[in-house]
Protein backbone atom coordinates (compact mmCIF):
# COMPACT_ATOMS: atom_id res chain seq x y z
CA UNK A 1 0.00 0.00 0.00
CA UNK A 2 3.09 2.29 0.57
CA UNK A 3 4.61 2.66 -2.56
CA UNK A 4 0.71 2.66 -3.94
CA UNK A 5 0.44 5.97 -1.89
CA UNK A 6 3.40 7.38 -2.77
CA UNK A 7 2.48 6.90 -6.54
CA UNK A 8 -0.98 8.67 -5.33
CA UNK A 9 0.89 11.78 -4.69
CA UNK A 10 3.60 11.90 -7.30
CA UNK A 11 0.94 12.24 -9.69
CA UNK A 12 -1.87 14.34 -8.10
CA UNK A 13 1.45 16.48 -7.14
CA UNK A 14 1.87 16.62 -11.18
CA UNK A 15 -1.30 16.98 -12.43
CA UNK A 16 -1.91 20.07 -9.86
CA UNK A 17 1.81 21.44 -11.40
CA UNK A 18 0.43 20.75 -15.22
CA UNK A 19 -3.01 22.02 -14.62
CA UNK A 20 -1.37 25.52 -12.79
CA UNK A 21 1.41 25.70 -15.74
CA UNK A 22 -1.26 25.50 -18.22
CA UNK A 23 -2.94 29.00 -17.11
CA UNK A 24 -0.13 30.55 -16.34
CA UNK A 25 2.70 29.35 -19.00
CA UNK A 26 2.78 32.71 -21.22
CA UNK A 27 3.23 30.36 -24.34
CA UNK A 28 0.17 28.72 -25.56
CA UNK A 29 1.94 26.09 -26.92
CA UNK A 30 3.53 25.34 -23.83
CA UNK A 31 0.43 25.53 -22.50
CA UNK A 32 -1.26 23.05 -24.24
CA UNK A 33 1.86 20.44 -23.96
CA UNK A 34 1.05 20.99 -19.82
CA UNK A 35 -2.83 19.85 -20.27
CA UNK A 36 -1.42 17.01 -22.06
CA UNK A 37 1.09 16.19 -19.13
CA UNK A 38 -2.44 17.01 -16.58
CA UNK A 39 -3.84 14.48 -18.55
CA UNK A 40 -1.51 11.88 -19.09
CA UNK A 41 -0.90 11.83 -15.01
CA UNK A 42 -4.59 11.51 -14.47
CA UNK A 43 -4.38 9.01 -16.65
CA UNK A 44 -2.08 7.20 -14.47
CA UNK A 45 -4.35 7.84 -11.30
CA UNK A 46 -6.90 6.00 -12.96
CA UNK A 47 -4.98 3.28 -13.50
CA UNK A 48 -4.33 3.64 -9.93
CA UNK A 49 -7.86 3.07 -9.04
CA UNK A 50 -8.06 -0.13 -11.14
CA UNK A 51 -9.93 1.59 -14.04
CA UNK A 52 -7.52 0.82 -16.66
CA UNK A 53 -9.78 1.01 -19.52
CA UNK A 54 -10.78 4.34 -18.39
CA UNK A 55 -7.21 5.46 -17.86
CA UNK A 56 -5.81 3.80 -21.92
CA UNK A 57 -9.22 5.38 -22.83
CA UNK A 58 -8.49 8.95 -22.02
CA UNK A 59 -4.62 8.45 -23.39
CA UNK A 60 -5.87 7.21 -26.72
CA UNK A 61 -9.03 10.16 -27.28
CA UNK A 62 -7.81 12.97 -25.56
CA UNK A 63 -4.21 12.76 -25.62
CA UNK A 64 -3.69 10.94 -29.00
CA UNK A 65 -6.45 12.93 -30.92
CA UNK A 66 -8.17 15.42 -29.71
CA UNK A 67 -4.90 17.11 -28.05
CA UNK A 68 -2.89 16.33 -31.47
CA UNK A 69 -5.54 18.84 -32.95
CA UNK A 70 -5.40 21.78 -30.36
CA UNK A 71 -1.77 21.34 -30.94
CA UNK A 72 -1.96 21.41 -34.68
CA UNK A 73 -4.29 24.75 -34.64
CA UNK A 74 -2.45 26.41 -31.51
CA UNK A 75 0.71 26.10 -33.34
CA UNK A 76 -0.82 27.68 -36.54
CA UNK A 77 -2.67 30.70 -34.86
CA UNK A 78 -0.56 33.90 -34.06
CA UNK A 79 -1.68 34.25 -30.23
CA UNK A 80 -1.04 37.70 -29.21
CA UNK A 81 -0.38 36.80 -25.21
CA UNK A 82 -0.21 40.63 -24.33
CA UNK A 83 -3.99 41.26 -25.86
CA UNK A 84 -5.07 38.51 -23.73
CA UNK A 85 -3.56 39.36 -20.39
CA UNK A 86 -4.69 42.87 -20.91
CA UNK A 87 -7.49 42.88 -19.09
CA UNK A 88 -6.47 40.77 -15.66
CA UNK A 89 -6.72 43.15 -13.18
CA UNK A 90 -10.38 44.38 -14.11
CA UNK A 91 -11.66 40.74 -14.17
CA UNK A 92 -10.21 39.44 -11.10
CA UNK A 93 -12.31 40.43 -8.38
CA UNK A 94 -15.09 38.92 -10.41
CA UNK A 95 -12.69 35.83 -11.06
CA UNK A 96 -11.87 35.15 -8.00
CA UNK A 97 -15.57 35.31 -6.92
CA UNK A 98 -16.87 32.78 -9.28
CA UNK A 99 -13.06 30.88 -8.44
CA UNK A 100 -14.41 31.19 -4.57
CA UNK A 101 -17.94 30.17 -5.29
CA UNK A 102 -16.76 27.25 -7.02
CA UNK A 103 -15.05 25.94 -4.50
CA UNK A 104 -17.41 26.11 -1.92
CA UNK A 105 -19.51 24.30 -4.53
CA UNK A 106 -16.99 21.24 -4.72
CA UNK A 107 -16.25 21.55 -1.02
CA UNK A 108 -20.20 20.87 -0.32
CA UNK A 109 -20.42 17.65 -2.40
CA UNK A 110 -16.81 16.50 -2.04
CA UNK A 111 -15.97 17.77 1.37
CA UNK A 112 -14.97 15.62 4.54
CA UNK A 113 -19.04 15.11 5.43
CA UNK A 114 -20.38 13.69 2.59
CA UNK A 115 -16.66 11.81 1.02
CA UNK A 116 -14.66 10.60 3.60
CA UNK A 117 -13.96 7.01 3.97
CA UNK A 118 -17.02 6.63 6.71
CA UNK A 119 -19.20 7.51 4.31
CA UNK A 120 -17.43 5.68 0.77
CA UNK A 121 -15.50 2.57 2.73
CA UNK A 122 -12.58 2.13 0.37
CA UNK A 123 -13.61 -0.57 -2.13
CA UNK A 124 -11.71 -4.11 -1.90
CA UNK A 125 -9.16 -4.24 -4.77
CA UNK A 126 -10.38 -6.58 -7.49
CA UNK A 127 -8.47 -9.41 -8.54
CA UNK A 128 -6.14 -9.01 -11.03
CA UNK A 129 -8.64 -11.55 -13.35
CA UNK A 130 -10.86 -9.04 -13.10
CA UNK A 131 -11.67 -7.83 -17.25
CA UNK A 132 -12.00 -4.27 -16.71
CA UNK A 133 -13.48 -3.54 -20.87
CA UNK A 134 -15.60 -6.74 -20.18
CA UNK A 135 -17.13 -5.17 -16.58
CA UNK A 136 -17.76 -1.52 -18.19
CA UNK A 137 -19.16 -2.82 -21.71
CA UNK A 138 -21.68 -5.06 -19.78
CA UNK A 139 -22.72 -1.95 -17.89
CA UNK A 140 -23.26 0.66 -20.35
CA UNK A 141 -25.02 -1.84 -22.85
CA UNK A 142 -27.20 -3.28 -20.27
CA UNK A 143 -27.85 -0.98 -16.97
CA UNK A 144 -27.25 1.95 -18.69
CA UNK A 145 -28.05 1.48 -22.40
CA UNK A 146 -30.65 4.05 -22.75
CA UNK A 147 -28.09 6.83 -21.27
CA UNK A 148 -25.16 6.02 -24.21
CA UNK A 149 -27.95 5.43 -26.83
CA UNK A 150 -28.52 9.23 -26.70
CA UNK A 151 -25.45 10.49 -26.00
CA UNK A 152 -24.71 8.77 -29.25
CA UNK A 153 -27.24 10.15 -31.07
CA UNK A 154 -26.55 13.69 -29.45
CA UNK A 155 -22.84 13.19 -31.15
CA UNK A 156 -23.75 12.21 -34.33
CA UNK A 157 -25.64 15.37 -34.95
CA UNK A 158 -23.32 17.35 -33.48
CA UNK A 159 -20.83 15.29 -35.76
CA UNK A 160 -23.42 16.17 -39.02
CA UNK A 161 -23.62 19.94 -38.11
CA UNK A 162 -20.30 20.52 -37.42
CA UNK A 163 -19.23 18.65 -41.35
CA UNK A 164 -22.36 20.63 -42.86
CA UNK A 165 -20.69 23.82 -41.37
CA UNK A 166 -17.61 23.92 -43.11
CA UNK A 167 -19.25 23.02 -46.50
CA UNK A 168 -19.14 26.19 -47.99
CA UNK A 169 -18.77 25.66 -51.73
CA UNK A 170 -16.81 28.91 -52.59
CA UNK A 171 -17.21 29.53 -56.59
CA UNK A 172 -13.62 29.65 -57.14
CA UNK A 173 -12.77 26.15 -55.22
CA UNK A 174 -10.93 24.15 -57.76
CA UNK A 175 -11.22 20.51 -56.50
CA UNK A 176 -10.77 17.16 -58.48
CA UNK A 177 -13.25 14.39 -58.70
CA UNK A 178 -10.79 10.76 -58.68
CA UNK A 179 -13.69 9.17 -60.39
CA UNK A 180 -13.59 11.03 -63.46
CA UNK A 181 -9.73 10.85 -62.94
CA UNK A 182 -9.72 7.27 -62.86
CA UNK A 183 -12.06 6.59 -65.64
CA UNK A 184 -9.48 8.63 -68.67
CA UNK A 185 -8.53 6.62 -71.14
CA UNK A 186 -5.09 6.40 -72.94
CA UNK A 187 -6.54 8.40 -76.61
CA UNK A 188 -9.03 11.06 -76.81
CA UNK A 189 -9.26 11.69 -73.22
CA UNK A 190 -5.74 12.48 -72.57
CA UNK A 191 -4.87 14.52 -75.55
CA UNK A 192 -6.49 16.24 -78.35
CA UNK A 193 -5.26 17.10 -81.79
CA UNK A 194 -6.77 19.97 -83.39
CA UNK A 195 -6.35 20.63 -87.28
CA UNK A 196 -5.70 24.31 -87.90
CA UNK A 197 -4.06 26.42 -90.24
CA UNK A 198 -0.35 27.32 -90.21
CA UNK A 199 0.56 30.31 -88.20
CA UNK A 200 0.55 33.58 -90.31
CA UNK A 201 4.22 34.89 -90.21
CA UNK A 202 5.09 37.44 -87.75
CA UNK A 203 5.53 41.21 -89.29
CA UNK A 204 8.85 43.05 -88.74
CA UNK A 205 9.15 45.31 -86.18
CA UNK A 206 11.56 48.29 -87.50
CA UNK A 207 14.69 48.09 -84.92
CA UNK A 208 14.23 51.87 -83.65
CA UNK A 209 10.88 50.81 -82.40
CA UNK A 210 12.12 47.90 -81.29
CA UNK A 211 14.56 49.28 -78.90
CA UNK A 212 12.52 52.11 -77.45
CA UNK A 213 10.25 49.26 -76.22
CA UNK A 214 13.29 47.35 -74.97
CA UNK A 215 13.78 50.34 -71.94
CA UNK B 1 19.09 -22.35 -13.47
CA UNK B 2 15.55 -21.41 -12.45
CA UNK B 3 15.97 -21.36 -8.86
CA UNK B 4 18.92 -18.92 -9.46
CA UNK B 5 16.42 -16.75 -11.33
CA UNK B 6 13.78 -16.92 -8.79
CA UNK B 7 15.74 -15.89 -6.14
CA UNK B 8 16.46 -12.40 -7.73
CA UNK B 9 14.62 -9.82 -6.86
CA UNK B 10 11.44 -8.59 -8.90
CA UNK B 11 12.43 -5.49 -9.81
CA UNK B 12 16.07 -7.11 -11.43
CA UNK B 13 13.83 -9.69 -13.01
CA UNK B 14 11.80 -7.12 -14.82
CA UNK B 15 15.17 -4.98 -16.03
CA UNK B 16 16.70 -8.63 -17.73
CA UNK B 17 13.72 -9.26 -18.89
CA UNK B 18 13.05 -5.81 -20.52
CA UNK B 19 17.08 -5.66 -21.67
CA UNK B 20 16.16 -9.12 -23.49
CA UNK B 21 13.53 -7.45 -25.97
CA UNK B 22 15.27 -4.18 -26.33
CA UNK B 23 18.86 -5.54 -27.15
CA UNK B 24 17.65 -7.91 -30.06
CA UNK B 25 15.00 -5.17 -31.08
CA UNK B 26 17.43 -2.66 -31.64
CA UNK B 27 19.92 -4.83 -33.02
CA UNK B 28 16.83 -5.62 -35.67
CA UNK B 29 16.45 -2.07 -36.34
CA UNK B 30 20.66 -1.46 -37.02
CA UNK B 31 20.29 -4.29 -39.62
CA UNK B 32 16.95 -3.57 -40.76
CA UNK B 33 18.58 0.23 -42.31
CA UNK B 34 21.26 -2.06 -43.73
CA UNK B 35 18.48 -4.31 -45.09
CA UNK B 36 16.76 -1.65 -46.53
CA UNK B 37 19.54 -0.65 -48.25
CA UNK B 38 20.90 -3.41 -49.90
CA UNK B 39 17.10 -4.87 -51.03
CA UNK B 40 15.61 -1.38 -52.45
CA UNK B 41 19.62 -1.41 -54.19
CA UNK B 42 18.85 -4.79 -55.57
CA UNK B 43 15.42 -4.09 -56.85
CA UNK B 44 17.17 -0.76 -58.40
CA UNK B 45 19.94 -2.87 -60.04
CA UNK B 46 22.55 -1.52 -58.15
CA UNK B 47 25.19 -2.88 -55.37
CA UNK B 48 24.13 -1.00 -52.25
CA UNK B 49 26.46 -0.26 -49.18
CA UNK B 50 29.49 -2.74 -49.43
CA UNK B 51 32.67 -0.70 -48.36
CA UNK B 52 31.95 -1.98 -44.22
CA UNK B 53 33.06 -5.27 -43.53
CA UNK B 54 32.48 -8.35 -45.87
CA UNK B 55 29.77 -6.98 -48.35
CA UNK B 56 28.59 -4.00 -45.83
CA UNK B 57 27.68 -6.19 -42.83
CA UNK B 58 29.19 -3.73 -40.41
CA UNK B 59 27.52 -0.45 -42.27
CA UNK B 60 24.95 -0.11 -39.68
CA UNK B 61 28.24 0.42 -37.09
CA UNK B 62 29.96 2.45 -39.04
CA UNK B 63 26.78 4.47 -39.47
CA UNK B 64 26.36 4.45 -35.83
CA UNK B 65 30.13 6.09 -35.14
CA UNK B 66 29.22 8.22 -37.37
CA UNK B 67 26.30 10.08 -35.90
CA UNK B 68 27.49 9.44 -32.38
CA UNK B 69 30.27 11.52 -32.77
CA UNK B 70 28.93 14.10 -35.09
CA UNK B 71 28.24 17.33 -33.18
CA UNK B 72 24.72 18.10 -32.15
CA UNK B 73 23.19 21.48 -33.05
CA UNK B 74 20.93 23.85 -31.43
CA UNK B 75 19.26 26.22 -33.96
CA UNK B 76 19.75 30.07 -32.34
CA UNK B 77 15.70 30.60 -31.87
CA UNK B 78 14.89 27.18 -31.16
CA UNK B 79 12.57 26.31 -28.12
CA UNK B 80 15.65 24.72 -26.36
CA UNK B 81 13.98 22.04 -24.06
CA UNK B 82 11.53 21.35 -26.56
CA UNK B 83 13.86 20.68 -29.23
CA UNK B 84 16.26 18.23 -26.84
CA UNK B 85 12.82 16.55 -25.59
CA UNK B 86 11.33 15.56 -28.94
CA UNK B 87 13.43 12.88 -30.03
CA UNK B 88 13.00 11.09 -26.58
CA UNK B 89 8.86 11.96 -27.04
CA UNK B 90 9.46 10.21 -30.31
CA UNK B 91 11.53 6.88 -28.93
CA UNK B 92 10.11 6.07 -25.53
CA UNK B 93 6.41 5.26 -26.98
CA UNK B 94 8.20 3.27 -29.72
CA UNK B 95 9.71 1.40 -27.06
CA UNK B 96 7.37 1.22 -24.40
CA UNK B 97 5.31 -0.91 -26.77
CA UNK B 98 6.73 -4.09 -27.09
CA UNK B 99 5.74 -4.37 -23.38
CA UNK B 100 2.54 -6.27 -24.23
CA UNK B 101 3.80 -7.91 -27.04
CA UNK B 102 3.33 -11.39 -26.81
CA UNK B 103 6.44 -13.37 -28.20
CA UNK B 104 5.01 -16.79 -27.84
CA UNK B 105 2.88 -18.60 -25.99
CA UNK B 106 3.03 -17.00 -22.85
CA UNK B 107 5.77 -15.13 -23.78
CA UNK B 108 5.38 -11.81 -22.46
CA UNK B 109 6.61 -9.04 -19.95
CA UNK B 110 3.03 -7.80 -19.29
CA UNK B 111 0.29 -10.05 -19.53
CA UNK B 112 -2.57 -7.45 -19.27
CA UNK B 113 -6.16 -7.64 -20.16
CA UNK B 114 -6.32 -4.62 -22.43
CA UNK B 115 -2.99 -5.28 -24.46
CA UNK B 116 -4.35 -4.20 -27.78
CA UNK B 117 -6.02 -0.49 -26.58
CA UNK B 118 -2.47 -0.19 -24.67
CA UNK B 119 -0.38 -0.67 -28.39
CA UNK B 120 -2.78 1.63 -29.70
CA UNK B 121 -2.56 4.59 -27.35
CA UNK B 122 1.14 4.47 -27.50
CA UNK B 123 1.16 4.37 -30.88
CA UNK B 124 -0.99 7.82 -31.14
CA UNK B 125 1.93 9.08 -28.63
CA UNK B 126 4.60 8.83 -30.95
CA UNK B 127 3.18 12.05 -33.33
CA UNK B 128 4.07 14.36 -30.26
CA UNK B 129 7.48 13.75 -31.30
CA UNK B 130 7.00 15.03 -34.25
CA UNK B 131 4.82 17.60 -34.13
CA UNK B 132 7.34 19.15 -30.84
CA UNK B 133 10.13 18.29 -33.50
CA UNK B 134 8.52 20.86 -36.25
CA UNK B 135 7.87 23.64 -34.19
CA UNK B 136 10.41 23.88 -31.71
CA UNK B 137 13.16 24.00 -34.71
CA UNK B 138 11.74 26.96 -35.34
CA UNK B 139 11.97 26.67 -39.08
CA UNK B 140 9.25 26.43 -41.86
CA UNK B 141 10.22 23.16 -43.42
CA UNK B 142 10.42 21.87 -40.01
CA UNK B 143 6.65 22.78 -39.07
CA UNK B 144 4.74 22.09 -42.62
CA UNK B 145 6.49 18.40 -42.10
CA UNK B 146 5.25 18.31 -38.70
CA UNK B 147 1.40 19.72 -39.96
CA UNK B 148 1.50 16.95 -42.84
CA UNK B 149 3.11 14.08 -40.31
CA UNK B 150 -0.10 15.36 -37.46
CA UNK B 151 -2.69 15.89 -39.54
CA UNK B 152 -2.06 12.34 -42.12
CA UNK B 153 -1.21 10.17 -38.00
CA UNK B 154 -4.59 11.45 -36.98
CA UNK B 155 -6.57 10.43 -40.17
CA UNK B 156 -4.80 7.25 -40.41
CA UNK B 157 -5.06 6.41 -36.74
CA UNK B 158 -9.14 6.31 -36.79
CA UNK B 159 -9.22 3.64 -39.90
CA UNK B 160 -6.08 1.67 -38.18
CA UNK B 161 -8.46 1.44 -34.67
CA UNK B 162 -11.93 0.56 -36.38
CA UNK B 163 -9.20 -2.38 -38.02
CA UNK B 164 -8.53 -3.50 -34.97
CA UNK B 165 -12.13 -3.23 -33.79
CA UNK B 166 -12.67 -5.85 -36.32
CA UNK B 167 -9.66 -7.98 -34.75
CA UNK B 168 -10.82 -7.53 -31.38
CA UNK B 169 -14.59 -8.74 -32.62
CA UNK B 170 -13.83 -11.47 -34.09
CA UNK B 171 -11.19 -12.56 -31.39
CA UNK B 172 -13.67 -11.84 -28.33
CA UNK B 173 -10.64 -10.34 -26.67
CA UNK B 174 -8.44 -7.24 -26.42
CA UNK B 175 -5.72 -9.48 -25.01
CA UNK B 176 -2.86 -9.70 -27.52
CA UNK B 177 -2.22 -14.26 -26.46
CA UNK B 178 -6.13 -14.19 -26.55
CA UNK B 179 -6.57 -12.85 -29.83
CA UNK B 180 -3.69 -15.39 -31.14
CA UNK B 181 -5.30 -18.18 -29.59
CA UNK B 182 -8.05 -17.04 -30.92
CA UNK B 183 -6.64 -17.73 -34.76
CA UNK B 184 -5.79 -21.51 -33.60
CA UNK B 185 -6.27 -24.56 -36.53
CA UNK B 186 -3.70 -23.30 -39.92
CA UNK B 187 -3.67 -21.31 -42.62
CA UNK B 188 -7.20 -20.75 -43.35
CA UNK B 189 -8.60 -19.88 -39.81
CA UNK B 190 -6.45 -16.87 -39.53
CA UNK B 191 -7.79 -14.06 -39.26
CA UNK B 192 -6.44 -12.47 -42.67
CA UNK B 193 -9.05 -14.74 -44.71
CA UNK B 194 -12.00 -13.50 -42.64
CA UNK B 195 -10.84 -10.08 -42.24
CA UNK B 196 -9.35 -9.60 -45.50
CA UNK B 197 -10.51 -5.87 -46.10
CA UNK B 198 -9.74 -5.17 -42.30
CA UNK B 199 -6.14 -6.35 -43.27
CA UNK B 200 -5.32 -4.38 -46.37
CA UNK B 201 -6.67 -1.45 -44.36
CA UNK B 202 -4.66 -2.47 -41.51
CA UNK B 203 -1.44 -2.80 -43.10
CA UNK B 204 -1.80 0.52 -45.86
CA UNK B 205 -2.41 2.31 -42.68
CA UNK B 206 0.24 0.92 -40.68
CA UNK B 207 2.62 2.21 -43.34
CA UNK B 208 1.26 5.41 -43.05
CA UNK B 209 1.01 6.25 -39.53
CA UNK B 210 5.28 5.32 -39.54
CA UNK B 211 5.80 7.63 -42.15
CA UNK B 212 6.75 5.50 -44.77
CA UNK B 213 6.61 5.31 -48.20
CA UNK B 214 4.52 6.33 -50.30
CA UNK B 215 2.78 8.31 -47.40
CA UNK B 216 5.79 10.10 -46.42
CA UNK B 217 4.96 13.51 -47.17
CA UNK B 218 5.79 14.29 -43.56
CA UNK B 219 9.47 14.57 -45.21
CA UNK B 220 9.00 14.82 -48.77
CA UNK B 221 12.54 15.39 -49.78
CA UNK B 222 11.70 17.38 -53.16
CA UNK B 223 9.40 19.67 -51.48
CA UNK B 224 10.59 20.59 -47.80
CA UNK B 225 13.99 19.23 -47.44
CA UNK B 226 13.57 16.73 -44.81
CA UNK B 227 10.42 17.28 -43.09
CA UNK B 228 10.32 17.80 -39.09
CA UNK B 229 13.67 16.53 -38.64
CA UNK B 230 15.48 18.69 -40.77
CA UNK B 231 17.19 20.64 -38.20
CA UNK B 232 18.46 18.00 -36.04
CA UNK B 233 21.64 16.23 -36.42
CA UNK B 234 23.75 14.26 -35.14
CA UNK B 235 22.76 11.44 -32.38
CA UNK B 236 19.51 13.84 -32.52
CA UNK B 237 18.35 12.65 -35.84
CA UNK B 238 19.48 8.98 -35.72
CA UNK B 239 17.03 8.67 -32.58
CA UNK B 240 14.04 9.80 -34.96
CA UNK B 241 15.57 7.24 -37.57
CA UNK B 242 15.70 4.36 -34.52
CA UNK B 243 11.81 5.15 -33.68
CA UNK B 244 10.73 5.16 -37.27
CA UNK B 245 12.51 1.77 -37.80
CA UNK B 246 11.30 0.36 -34.44
CA UNK B 247 7.27 1.56 -35.56
CA UNK B 248 7.82 -0.15 -38.92
CA UNK B 249 9.18 -3.51 -36.92
CA UNK B 250 6.07 -3.33 -34.86
CA UNK B 251 3.35 -2.80 -37.61
CA UNK B 252 4.83 -6.13 -38.86
CA UNK B 253 4.87 -7.71 -36.11
CA UNK B 254 1.25 -7.06 -35.15
CA UNK B 255 -0.05 -7.18 -38.29
CA UNK B 256 2.03 -10.83 -38.37
CA UNK B 257 0.12 -11.26 -34.60
CA UNK B 258 -3.40 -9.76 -35.39
CA UNK B 259 -3.84 -11.16 -38.61
CA UNK B 260 -1.36 -14.25 -39.48
CA UNK B 261 -1.93 -16.18 -36.36
CA UNK B 262 1.76 -14.98 -34.52
CA UNK B 263 3.72 -18.00 -33.35
CA UNK B 264 0.83 -20.75 -34.88
CA UNK B 265 2.19 -22.59 -37.62
CA UNK B 266 0.52 -22.85 -40.65
CA UNK B 267 0.13 -25.99 -41.00
CA UNK B 268 -2.72 -27.98 -39.09
CA UNK B 269 -1.86 -28.84 -35.22
CA UNK B 270 -2.27 -32.77 -35.64
CA UNK B 271 0.48 -32.64 -38.69
CA UNK B 272 2.64 -30.61 -36.94
CA UNK B 273 2.31 -31.62 -33.17
CA UNK B 274 5.61 -32.40 -31.69
CA UNK B 275 7.41 -32.19 -34.90
CA UNK B 276 10.60 -30.09 -34.52
CA UNK B 277 10.55 -26.34 -36.34
CA UNK B 278 7.15 -27.08 -37.77
CA UNK B 279 5.35 -27.07 -34.42
CA UNK B 280 3.98 -23.41 -33.39
CA UNK B 281 7.01 -21.46 -31.62
CA UNK B 282 8.81 -18.27 -31.80
CA UNK B 283 10.17 -18.60 -35.27
CA UNK B 284 7.25 -18.86 -36.92
CA UNK B 285 6.20 -15.04 -35.23
CA UNK B 286 9.76 -14.31 -36.60
CA UNK B 287 9.57 -15.33 -40.05
CA UNK B 288 6.17 -13.65 -40.63
CA UNK B 289 7.24 -10.55 -39.27
CA UNK B 290 10.48 -10.23 -41.35
CA UNK B 291 7.67 -11.10 -44.43
CA UNK B 292 5.89 -7.84 -43.74
CA UNK B 293 9.46 -5.87 -42.83
CA UNK B 294 10.16 -6.91 -46.31
CA UNK B 295 6.70 -5.52 -47.73
CA UNK B 296 7.42 -2.15 -46.30
CA UNK B 297 11.00 -1.94 -48.12
CA UNK B 298 9.11 -3.27 -51.19
CA UNK B 299 6.49 -1.07 -50.94
CA UNK B 300 9.24 1.71 -51.17
CA UNK B 301 11.14 0.74 -53.82
CA UNK B 302 7.71 0.33 -56.10
CA UNK B 303 5.21 2.88 -55.39
CA UNK B 304 6.19 6.84 -55.73
CA UNK B 305 4.61 9.01 -53.22
CA UNK B 306 1.18 10.06 -52.93
CA UNK B 307 0.00 13.88 -53.14
CA UNK B 308 -1.59 15.05 -49.99
CA UNK B 309 -4.90 15.68 -51.25
CA UNK B 310 -5.05 11.89 -52.25
CA UNK B 311 -3.42 10.64 -48.35
CA UNK B 312 -6.71 12.44 -46.93
CA UNK B 313 -9.39 11.38 -49.42
CA UNK B 314 -7.88 7.72 -49.03
CA UNK B 315 -8.11 7.80 -45.50
CA UNK B 316 -10.98 9.49 -44.61
CA UNK B 317 -13.65 9.08 -47.50
CA UNK B 318 -12.18 5.26 -48.42
CA UNK B 319 -10.87 3.63 -45.22
CA UNK B 320 -13.26 4.53 -42.83
CA UNK B 321 -15.70 3.30 -44.82
CA UNK B 322 -14.62 -0.29 -45.24
CA UNK B 323 -13.75 -0.49 -42.21
CA UNK B 324 -17.15 0.35 -40.39
CA UNK B 325 -18.93 -1.59 -43.17
CA UNK B 326 -16.44 -4.66 -42.26
CA UNK B 327 -16.90 -4.17 -38.83
CA UNK B 328 -20.76 -5.23 -39.22
CA UNK B 329 -20.10 -8.09 -41.11
CA UNK B 330 -17.47 -9.34 -38.69
CA UNK B 331 -20.11 -8.79 -36.16
CA UNK B 332 -22.89 -10.65 -37.98
CA UNK B 333 -20.73 -13.56 -38.58
CA UNK B 334 -19.78 -14.13 -35.13
CA UNK B 335 -23.05 -13.60 -33.70
CA UNK B 336 -24.66 -16.09 -36.27
CA UNK B 337 -22.09 -18.31 -35.82
CA UNK B 338 -20.40 -18.34 -39.46
CA UNK B 339 -19.08 -21.82 -40.23
CA UNK B 340 -15.52 -22.59 -40.53
CA UNK B 341 -14.35 -19.59 -38.01
CA UNK B 342 -16.77 -18.98 -35.40
CA UNK B 343 -18.48 -22.06 -35.26
CA UNK B 344 -17.75 -23.40 -32.03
Amino acid sequence: MGFEKFLFYLFALITLWAAGMVVSRRNPVHAVLFLVLAFVSSAALWILMEAEFLGIVLILVYVGAVMVLFLFVVMMLDVDIAALRAGFIDYLPLGLLIAGIMAIEIFLIVGPANFGLHAFPAPAPAGTDLNNTRELGLLLYTVYVYPVEIASVILLVAIIAAIRLTLRRRPDNKYVDPARQVRVKKGPDRIRLVKMASETPVPVVAPALEKESDE
Amino acid sequence: MTELWNALPLVIQILLKITAILLPLLGLVAYYTLAERKVIGYMQVRIGPNRVGWRGVLQPIADAVKLVMKEIIIPTKADKTLFLMAPMLAIAPAMAVWAVFPFDEGLVLADINAGLLYILALSSLGVYGIIIAGWASNSRYALLGAMRSAAQMVAYEIAMGFALVGVLVAAGSLNLGAIVAAQQGGLFSWFWLPLLPLFGVYLISGVAETNRAPFDVAEGESEIVAGFHVEYSGMGFAVFFLAEYANMILISALTALLFFGGWLSPLPQVWVDGVFLLDDGFHWLLLKTLFFMYLLLWLRATFPRYRYDQIMRLGWKVFIPITIVWILVVALAVVYKLPPWWSV
